[in-house]
């Protein structure tokens, strides 16, 4: 049978969408608008506070996740998604979105190794 | 040559514009986009953390300015509409048995949003100072 990577792009697809319902709605509101809000004060992003967050092996793993996880997902619905607004390259398209959700995970993760 | 060759009814760019449950699971489908970019927000983030405090303080400010802040107001309703989705069909996607009793969809639907209501509490009670 001829070997495909369609098991591991889909479990990742998968583990990432569950991931992203639970956790990318509350950290978009903690990061991208609490403090326009109000809802935090300023001190709850504080450089020393965020700094002891990826020094934590239980914070580097969160941060981890939430960028592995969510870009691989956003990556293969993308993909299938170009398909829908009718781009037929999909070997470019693949490369493109995978290309960037790898560089985006070893990114972070060379950063959160480093903290 | 046929004598009647097919003629495509519908576009391949435009298709999805002709009815509402169309527009919605586009909806559905795009909020990939805006998943995809805040993941670059973080680890944009992530590098300017690592430059030091003034990087970072520069860093907090740039997500103050009204084009960030629209941004994540889009990219929030987007991850909300994610959410739901994502939710609504989780009795299709792992059905669950007790026993001989099939677990109601509404059920499974309903654990999930309970799930997410105390990750996210948890969350913000984490990082509220």
């Amino acid at each position: 049978m001829a070997r495909s990577h369609k098991p591991i792009v889909w479990s990742l697809f998968a583990a990432g969408g569950t991931f992203s319902a639970f956790v990318t709605p509350a950290m978009i509101l903690v990061t991208g608008l609490a403090l326009t809000l109000g809802l935090l004060p300023a001190e709850a992003l504080a450089h020393e506070r965020m700094l002891a967050v990826v020094q934590n092996p239980i914070g580097k793993g969160f941060v981890f996740l939430t960028v592995f996880l969510p870009a691989w997902h956003a990556a293969h619905r993308l993909r299938i998604t170009a398909h829908d607004f009718g781009i037929r390259a999909d070997g470019a398209v693949a490369s493109v979105c995978y290309g960037l959700a790898m560089l985006a995970t070893v990114t972070t993760a060379v950063a959160l190794l480093r903290f | 040559m046929s004598p009647r060759p097919y003629i495509r009814a519908s576009s391949t760019t435009g298709w999805w514009l002709a009815q509402p449950r169309y527009v919605r699971y586009m909806a559905r489908e795009v909020s990939c986009v805006f998943i995809g970019a805040y993941t670059a927000v973080v680890v944009v983030g992530l590098l300017r953390l690592a430059e030091g405090a003034a990087a970072w303080v520069d860093f907090v400010n740039a997500l103050q300015t009204p084009a960030s802040v629209a941004f994540h107001a889009l990219a929030l309703g987007f991850a909300l509409y994610h959410t739901a989705t994502w939710f609504n069909v989780t009795p299709k996607a792992m059905p669950m048995q007790l026993g001989e009793v099939q677990v109601p969809g509404g059920v499974i639907i309903g654990a999930h949003y309970a799930g997410w209501a105390m990750v996210s509490a948890l969350l913000l009670f984490l990082v509220g100072a």
